[in-house]
C-alpha cells in the first residue's frame, strides 16, 4: 500500500496510476500524453481524474482541463531537477488550481519537502526508502521565509509578499 | 553596511541546523555523497584535490572588521591560517576537515555571514563594484540592491535547483568595475528621462567554455519590478534551459538558442501574466534597505597633494594603490593581494586581523573585496594615507602594484582543484619574478593579466588585456594565451594568438608581447587599446620569436 504525505501526516493513498490495474478505480492518475492521445477514455468514465505532468510538461497546455481534474502530480526524477517547482507555482499561482497537488518521483526526499511545501505541493509521496518520520520533521525545519509562498506553510517572519 | 534583522538571522540560524543534520545523516552512512552532494554545495562545501573547499559568501564584497576577524578566526582555528579571496569576492578555505563544517558555519552566522548558495547550480552570490558608495562616476549606490536580491535569492524554492550555476552582477556606474556584461544577468544602474532610479539588464553573459557578452534584454526596468522581472527571466530558463548537458546548461546557451528578440518575448510575456501575482518589492522595503548604506559621517576636507619630496616608496604606492574619492579629502585605498612572491588573492588570517584593524582606525571599520582579488579601504582621510602606508608596508600588503601587470587574476589551479589542466599559481609566481621591476611595471601602465587552470575560466582569462589559459597536451601543461580582452571600461573577448607555450615559455612569451607594445604604442595609449587598434598580428609575430637572449 503507497502512502502520501501529507502535511505532517501520512496517509493511505487512495489514487491509483493509470497501468496499475486501475481504470475501474474511483480515482486514476493519467500520464498528460496519455491523456491527449485518448481523451474519449477518460471523458466517459467517472469516478475522480488526476493527470501526472512529465518535467518537460507544459502547465498551460492543461489549463483547460484543470476544473475537471482533483489531482496534479509532478514528477521530480532526482534531486537535481527542478522544473517541477516551477510547475507547481504556476497550477497554484497562475491557475488557482486548488485540487492535490502531489510531488512524485525517486527525488521526493526530505531535504526537500520545505522547497516543495512552499511551491505549493499539498502531498508527497516520499521516493522508495525514505523516512517518512524524518520528512514529517523536516516540514518545520524552516519557520522564516523571504519569498512569498504557499501559504499552507505560513512562515512566522516573511520579507517579500506576493502582489 | 546592512545589519541582520530577526529574520535574516533566523534564516542563516535554521540553515546552519539543516546542514548539521544533513552532515550527521551523511558521516552516519544515511545520506550517500550522491545524495549529499547536491546540498553540501549549496552550503559553499566542494571536495576538491586535496580536501574539502569550503566557500564562505561576501555578498557583493563587503565586510565589517567584525566579520574580517571572524573570517581571520576561522581560518586559524579550522585550515591553515589562510584564506584565497576569488574573483565572486568570496572567500575559499581550502582546508576545512568536513565534519567541522557545520560549526564554522554556526560561527560564521554569529557574524551575520553565511555560505549559502555559494556553489551548486543555483542562484550565487550576487556581486558588485568594490568602488560602491565612493567612486564619482556612480549613478547611484549598487549594494542596497544587491542586498535585496541576496534576500530574495536566498532559499529561493523555486529556483534552487535551476539547470546550472546563475550568477548577478549590479553596476553603479558605467565603467562597470564588476564584470557585468559576463554574468548570467548584469545589471546596469541607470536613470530614465524623469531622473528615477532603474536597471539597464543584460542576460546571457558568461565565460566557460563558450565565453559570450551579455545582451541588453531591458532597457529600464523600474526599481520596483526588480524582483519579478528577475523571477521571470529565472523561471523562463527554469523551464527552458537545457539539463540533458551541463555544458549546454548555462542562460546563455537558451539565449543564444532562440536568439535574444526571442527570449525578450519569453521573458516578458512569463512577466505580464505573472504581474498579478509576482513578488513585489516595495518602495518602503527600498528605503529600509537603502538607509544602510547612507555615506559615511565623512569630515570636511580639503585635498592634500603629497609633498613632493616625500618617500619616493609612499609617492608609487599613492599613485598606483589608492583611487580618487567623491568626497574631497578622501581616498579609497587598495590593498595589494599581489605582493611578489606570494599567492594572488591569498591572504594570512593575521594579515586579516591587521587590515580589520586598520579598517576600524582609517576606513569606518568596513572592508571591501574586490573581483580582482585585493582588498579595498574604501574611505580613508588622505592626511592618514602616509600613516596606513607604513601600516600595510609593514603588513607585505602595499606592494605598489595595483592596476598594473602584476595585479594579477589567477584561480587556485591545479594546487586545489580538482578540474584543473595545469597549474596558475607557480605560472603567476613566474610573471612576478620576471617582472619584478617597478619602473618596467609603471612604464607598461595598466595591463590585467587574468590566468584560468581549465575552460572553466574562473580566473576570468577571456577578459583579461592578456588572457593565460591551462591546458593538458598529453599529460603536460601548456598554456594558451589571448590578447584584447577587457571586462573593465568596456567587454570585449580576447583572441588566442596561436598554439599554446609550455609553462617555462609564458612569462618571457608575455615579455616579448610586451615588448611590442613599448614599441609601437601610441603616446598614452594602454596595452588593450593599441591591441584592439592593431589587432593581435604584430604581437603574434613576435610572441613566438626566439628570445634574444636565447638566441
Ligand atoms: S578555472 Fe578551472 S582550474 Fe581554475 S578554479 Fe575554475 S575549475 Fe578550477
Amino acid at each position: 500500500m503507497r502512502h502520501i504525505l501529507r502535511r505532517r501526516e501520512l496517509t493511505a493513498d487512495a489514487w491509483h496510476y493509470l497501468g496499475e490495474d486501475a481504470l475501474g478505480s474511483e480515482a486514476v492518475i493519467v500520464p498528460l500524453a496519455e491523456l491527449r492521445a485518448n481523451p474519449a477514455r477518460f471523458a466517459a468514465r467517472g469516478g475522480r481524474l488526476g493527470v501526472r505532468l512529465a518535467p518537460v510538461d507544459r502547465v498551460e497546455d492543461l489549463a483547460g482541463d484543470l476544473p475537471r481534474l482533483a489531482l496534479v502530480a509532478c514528477e521530480f526524477p532526482s534531486p537535481g531537477e527542478g522544473r517541477g517547482y516551477s510547475q507547481g507555482r504556476l497550477l497554484r499561482e497562475r491557475f488557482r488550481f486548488t485540487g492535490e497537488l502531489r510531488a512524485v518521483g525517486a527525488g521526493v526526499k526530505q531535504d526537500l519537502v520545505f522547497h516543495l511545501a512552499r511551491c505549493g505541493f499539498d502531498a508527497l509521496e516520499l521516493a522508495p526508502g525514505e523516512d517518512s518520520q524524518a520528512a514529517i520533521t523536516a516540514w518545520g525545519r524552516y519557520d522564516v521565509a523571504y519569498q512569498p509562498g504557499d501559504a499552507r506553510v505560513k512562515p512566522r517572519l516573511q520579507r517579500f509578499f506576493a502582489a | 553596511m546592512y545589519q541582520y534583522d530577526e529574520l535574516d538571522q533566523a534564516v542563516v540560524d535554521q540553515r546552519v541546523a539543516e546542514f548539521r543534520d544533513q552532515t550527521r545523516r551523511h558521516l552516519a552512512g544515511e545520506l550517500s555523497e550522491e545524495e549529499f552532494r547536491p546540498l553540501r554545495l549549496r552550503n559553499g562545501l566542494y571536495i576538491q584535490r586535496h580536501a574539502p573547499m569550503l566557500r564562505i559568501a561576501i555578498p557583493y564584497g563587503l565586510l565589517s572588521s567584525a566579520q574580517l576577524h571572524t573570517l581571520a578566526h576561522v581560518a586559524r582555528r579550522y585550515d591553515r591560517g589562510f584564506g584565497h579571496f576569488t574573483t565572486r569576492q568570496n572567500l575559499q578555505l581550502n582546508w576545512p576537515h568536513l565534519e567541522d563544517v557545520p560549526e564554522i558555519l554556526a560561527e560564521l552566522a554569529t557574524a551575520q555571514m553565511h555560505a549559502i548558495q555559494t556553489s551548486g547550480n543555483c542562484i550565487r552570490n550576487v556581486t558588485a563594484d568594490h568602488l560602491a558608495g565612493v567612486a564619482q562616476d556612480e549613478v547611484d549606490d549598487p549594494r542596497p540592491y544587491c542586498e535585496i536580491i541576496r534576500q530574495w535569492s536566498s532559499v529561493l524554492p523555486e529556483f534552487t535547483y535551476l539547470p546550472r550555476k546563475f550568477k548577478i552582477a549590479v553596476t553603479g556606474s558605467p565603467a562597470d568595475r564588476a564584470a557585468s556584461e559576463v554574468h548570467d544577468v548584469g545589471l546596469h544602474m541607470v536613470r530614465d528621462a524623469q531622473g528615477e532610479i532603474g536597471f539597464t539588464v543584460l542576460v546571457g553573459g558568461g565565460l566557460g567554455r563558450m565565453p559570450i557578452i551579455g545582451q541588453v534584454i531591458r532597457q529600464f526596468l523600474p526599481v520596483a519590478d526588480l524582483l519579478s522581472y528577475l523571477e521571470s527571466i529565472l523561471r523562463v530558463y527554469n523551464r527552458q534551459g537545457r539539463r540533458d548537458n551541463i555544458h549546454k546548461a548555462r542562460i546563455k546557451v537558451l539565449v543564444k538558442a532562440l536568439g535574444i528578440d526571442r527570449f525578450r518575448e519569453l521573458v516578458e510575456a512569463e512577466w505580464n501574466e505573472n504581474r498579478a501575482h509576482a513578488v513585489r518589492l516595495p518602495a518602503a522595503e527600498v528605503d529600509r534597505v537603502r538607509a544602510f548604506f547612507r555615506p559615511r559621517p565623512y569630515e570636511i576636507l580639503a585635498d592634500i597633494a603629497t609633498p613632493a619630496g616625500d618617500d619616493p616608496r609612499f609617492q608609487a604606492w599613492r599613485r598606483y594603490n589608492t583611487h580618487a574619492h567623491k568626497v574631497s579629502g578622501y581616498r579609497a585605498v587598495f590593498v595589494s593581494l599581489k605582493a611578489h612572491g606570494s599567492i594572488p588573492g591569498d591572504m594570512t588570517s593575521d594579515q586579516m586581523d591587521a587590515v580589520a584593524e586598520l579598517a576600524g582606525r582609517f576606513s569606518f571599520g568596513l572592508v571591501r573585496v574586490t573581483h580582482t582579488q585585493n582588498l579595498v579601504l574604501a574611505d580613508v582621510r588622505q592626511r592618514d594615507l602616509k600613516e596606513l602606508w607604513g601600516e600595510l608596508d609593514r603588513l607585505n600588503l602595499a606592494m605598489p602594484n595595483i592596476g598594473t601587470l602584476t595585479d594579477m587574476i589567477a584561480c587556485p589551479g591545479l594546487d586545489f582543484c580538482s578540474l584543473a589542466n595545469a597549474g596558475t599559481l607557480d605560472v603567476a609566481k613566474q610573471i612576478q619574478q620576471r617582472f619584478d621591476d617597478l619602473d618596467y611595471l609603471y612604464d607598461l601602465g595598466e595591463i590585467e593579466i587574468k590566468i584560468s587552470g581549465c575552460m572553466n575560466a574562473c580566473g576570468h582569462h577571456h577578459v583579461g588585456h592578456i588572457g593565460i589559459l591551462g591546458v593538458d597536451k598529453h599529460g603536460e601543461e601548456w598554456y594558451q594565451i589571448t590578447l584584447g580582452g577587457s571586462a573593465t571600461g568596456f567587454t570585449a573577448l580576447g583572441e588566442v594568438i596561436g598554439p599554446s607555450v609550455r609553462k617555462n615559455e609564458v612569462a618571457s612569451t608575455i615579455e616579448r608581447i610586451v615588448e611590442v607594445y613599448r614599441e609601437v604604442r601610441a603616446d598614452g595609449e594602454r596595452f588593450v587599446d593599441t591591441v584592439h587598434r592593431l589587432g593581435i598580428k604584430p604581437f603574434k609575430e613576435q610572441a613566438y620569436a626566439p628570445h634574444p637572449a636565447a638566441a
